[in-house]
């Protein structure tokens, strides 16, 4: 986004302060703006007409640095791209790149099928809710328009998941997208020697498009064509190659193309950019399973986090996914809101009357930890979860999120007191200077446990058992 | 020549119109001849993009590579001295290696510990089964075996709850070590807070001269001792803070105002948090130190260590399926964990670490190899993918 202050956008605004997008000015708005929490479209005013050229100018001026594209329709519908930062800490990264897994016009149905409903279905729980995966990219390796039109077919109608549709012949492009023109699938891809053939299938579909080129020069160029020509859906593809000096050239071309774009304004390449690790198969096709896993894996590292927004992966054996999942989450965690969950007293097992009650905040990754810490260790036991703002132990403490008279609303609120006889309560280690406070606020004995949730059972060995 | 038949006239003979540098005023027009001019309109602009479409690929300026001057560097720090092969770490001027040359690579030191560890996972385990009882013989295996450009000693042994072992008996084990193999060394303690500062600083005597890296000096314990110490003997230390960039400055200001500890000889552990346990934090944390660096703060200049182990925390590096019945399979768990070590050690890199302290030999490798691959350093196997969609 090319404004950084609320005032710029402030000035475009109709400055009536009439609160229907749910501000209380015009000029708050114009900072949500800013840090896209609110959309432009939620001001009611600058939509009617005499507003028009101000609505095209603040359009432009907060549309993002990188262009986000939509792949599908309907729910499952991708974003990709959009990013406006070269790191995330300078705001945050927007949309998750979508990960596609690969099928082929040669693999039998059943393959087809199984491959289809595993990326479909699957499912991995994390920080209250469930990692998913995204797309189906379809590769045409018999280069057969007939061949590929029955794959296509095939899986629309095992998924409805976006498709990207992959061949370097155009002929074959067509046949698929003749079968999923109402799906607004990706083509992949027009490269040097094929791009004014694909070029007139995209003005025929309206679809988006990947371009590929390894040489930026020429990549920079196909994308200025295209614009020309009044195409702008483009995702760009410099190339991913799997090992050694090539592997340095494919990161450093993500890292040049997006830096470009952010920072130097190069506007022929302020596109979304495509990775491939399942090219990592060309050089570990022969070689064991856990070699395999690992080429795919170095490529998916170093294209989620410099800067692919779309992954294209070979590789689906489960090992191989959870890691990838994870990182793509953690990395489009936006920094500026602490993932967190609703207070409360938890039940940890079976815990009883003599169980231990133990505390801690409700930042999610700490709540996680502390939970699953407790749940593998069999202890039986309450954890109550107070609202820190969803900051963590530590922070909390020292900004005084978590303090005394938090704590004992948080134990008056859940009743936690009635569930256990020992009248105890046991802080986290790094809560540890708040202890006499919450004993004489809540009228409780206090224990200080261990800095870190992973070491609460060998705590319990040491003030635990003898108590009870 | 009216207007309308001036633009029929127009889209006829032309095939590369430019409709947004269209000036037309419309107001004179009929109403109820708009629709056939926008007929026209679009069957024109269909017509002239599918022209344009046959001419040449119109050139974008050359593309310009992106590189830039920063005012900061990182210092450069030697490890190991006297018997030890020197290792250095850090010196880079630069964020990316298209920008300016990268010295020395990302460095990975193995874990040794001066207890067998029965705890460690089976995957890691099965590795070092036959050395665990002497951490020298330990030491050794991962160097001659694993490559292991350093080893760091853990003196585990002395944490008053787990063996209560004396300064003396860590000293052992140190010197255990130090004969046992010539790679600069990392001497870690228990970290309990008393007792580590007297650890460290027999430690650090017992290994006088050898520029070992001691760890560490951090906010809960006496740093001021330890910084001392590894001073004293002509050792780097570690300076170990908790995913805060303010107080990693304001621990690097004390070691540098108080001990007077020399700026080649401080390393940074600014913390590592497991991929999906706080990665996000810990590699936002490293890259804005690193930034930091490039962008001339002296007390953030430093190299970055990570204690990439960590990784064998999160539960699906180690547990055997996952306790939750709605997830889908997570698959073999022998691959889980070095895949779980690799996925926080490489983004991590990324973000500018220099020393990795690792315990799977498989991680490290593929950690080391894809390092230096980046910094050019391995020629690789290479392919044409230019028909990549029929041949993977």
């Amino acid at each position: 986004m090319k404004v950084q202050s609320p005032l710029e956008v402030y000035n475009y605004l109709p400055g009536t302060n009439c609160k229907e997008c749910g501000e209380e000015t015009c000029m708050a708005f114009a900072s949500k703006l800013i840090d896209r929490s609110k959309s432009l479209d939620l001001c009611k005013e600058i939509l009617d007409d005499s507003y028009k050229e101000e609505y095209e100018k603040l359009k432009e001026m907060l549309s993002p640095e990188i262009k986000e594209i939509i792949i599908g329709i309907g729910d499952k519908a991708v974003h990709v791209g959009g990013e406006d930062v070269l790191y995330r800490h300078q705001l945050t990264f927007y949309n998750q790149p979508p990960f596609a897994y690969d099928v082929t016009d040669v693999m039998d149905e059943k393959e087809i099928t199984e491959r289809v409903n595993f990326v479909s279905n699957y499912k991995k729980f994390y920080v209250g809710s469930f990692l998913r995966l995204d797309m189906i990219a379809i590769r045409s390796v018999s280069d057969d328009p007939k061949k590929f039109a029955e794959c296509v077919k095939k899986v629309k109608d095992l998924t409805e998941l976006p498709l990207i549709l992959m061949s370097f012949n155009p002929d074959v492009l067509e046949a698929g997208l003749e079968v999923v023109k109402d799906k607004r699938p990706l083509v992949y891809a027009a490269n040097e020697d094929n791009w004014q053939k694909v070029a007139e299938l995209i003005d025929k579909y309206k679809v988006p498009v990947v371009l590929f080129s390894p040489d930026l020069d020429k990549l920079a160029s196909l994308a200025k064509t295209f614009v020309e020509m009044g195409m702008n859906e483009l995702i760009l593809d410099p190339g991913t190659y799997p090992s050694g000096k090539q592997l340095m050239s494919t990161f450093e071309r993500f890292i040049k193309l997006r830096r470009s774009a952010i920072k130097d304004g190069n506007k022929d390449v302020a596109f979304p950019i495509i990775g491939i690790p399942a090219i990592a198969s060309l050089v570990s096709k022969g070689k064991d399973e856990l070699e395999q896993a690992i080429s795919e894996s170095i490529l998916t590292i170093l294209e989620t986090i410099k800067y692919g927004d779309l992954l294209v992966f070979h590789n689906i054996a489960p090992y191989v996914i959870l890691p990838a999942i994870h990182l793509r989450f953690n990395i489009y965690t936006d920094p500026r809101s602490p993932v967190r969950v609703e207070p409360g007293l938890f039940e940890m097992g079976t815990p009883d009357e003599n169980s231990p009650l133990f505390l801690t905040t409700n930042f999610a990754l700490t709540y996680f930890t502390v939970k699953s810490d407790l749940e593998s260790n069999n202890i039986n036991s309450y954890l109550l979860v107070v609202d820190s703002d969803g900051i963590c132990v530590e922070a909390s403490v020292a900004g005084g999120q978590l303090n005394p008279g938090k704590i004992k609303e948080a134990i008056e609120a859940t009743k936690a007191k009635e569930k256990i006889k020992h009248n105890t309560l046991v802080l986290p280690g790094l809560a540890a200077r708040l202890s006499g406070s919450t004993e004489d606020e809540t009228g409780m004995k206090v224990l200080v446990g261990p800095t870190d949730s992973g070491r609460i059972a060998k705590w319990m060995e040491d003030h635990w058992q003898t108590k009870a | 020549m009216d207007k309308m038949t001036q633009l029929l006239k127009l889209l006829e003979n032309t095939d590369t119109i430019e409709l947004n540098e269209f000036r037309m005023d419309f107001e004179e027009l009929e109403l109820n001849i708009m629709p056939a001019i926008q007929q026209v309109v679009q069957t024109a602009q269909r017509q002239a993009q599918q022209a344009e479409i046959v001419r040449e690929a119109i050139l974008a300026e050359e593309f310009k590579p992106p590189i830039y001057n920063y005012p900061g560097e990182v210092a450069e720090v030697q490890l190991g001295a006297g018997t030890r092969k020197p290792v250095f770490l850090g010196g880079q001027k630069a964020l990316y290696r298209f920008e300016e040359p990268q010295p020395n690579p990302p460095v990975v030191t193995f874990d040794v510990f001066d207890i067998p560890m029965p705890g460690l996972p089976r995957p890691i385990r099965e590795h070092f089964e036959d050395v665990m009882e002497h951490p020298g013989d330990w030491a050794k295996k991962a160097v001659k075996d694993f490559g292991a450009n350093m080893v760091t000693i853990h003196l585990i042994g002395t944490g008053p709850k787990v063996m209560d072992k004396t300064p003396q008996q860590a000293a052992a084990a140190i010197e255990e070590v130090l004969q046992a193999v010539d790679v600069p060394i990392v001497i870690g303690g228990s970290g309990n807070p008393e007792k580590d500062p007297e650890v460290l600083e027999k430690a650090a005597e017992v290994a006088e001269g050898e520029r070992c890296l001691i760890a560490s000096a951090n906010k809960d314990m006496d740093w001021e001792r330890i910084g001392n110490a590894a001073k004293k003997y002509g050792h780097n230390i570690l300076s170990w803070t908790q995913l805060d960039m303010n107080n990693q400055r304001e621990l690097n200001r004390k070691l540098l105002k108080v001990v007077e500890m020399p700026r080649d000889r401080i390393v940074m552990d600014p913390t590592t948090a497991a991929l999906g346990y706080g990665l996000d934090y810990a590699y936002t944390n490293m890259e804005r130190i690193r930034l930091a660096a490039l962008g001339g703060d002296d007390e953030l200049n430093f190299p970055m260590s990570s204690g990439t182990t960590n990784a064998w925390g999160a539960r699906e590096a180690w547990m055997k399926e996952s306790p939750m019945p709605e997830d889908s399979e997570w698959g073999t768990r022998d691959f889980r964990g070095p895949l779980w070590e690799i996925y926080t050690g490489l983004p991590l890199a990324l973000a500018g670490v220099n020393l990795f302290m690792m315990m799977h030999p498989l991680s490290v490798r593929v950690l080391k190899e894809t390092t230096q691959a980046l910094l050019g350093m391995i020629e690789g196997e290479k392919v044409d993918i230019s028909n990549w969609i029929k041949e993977v």
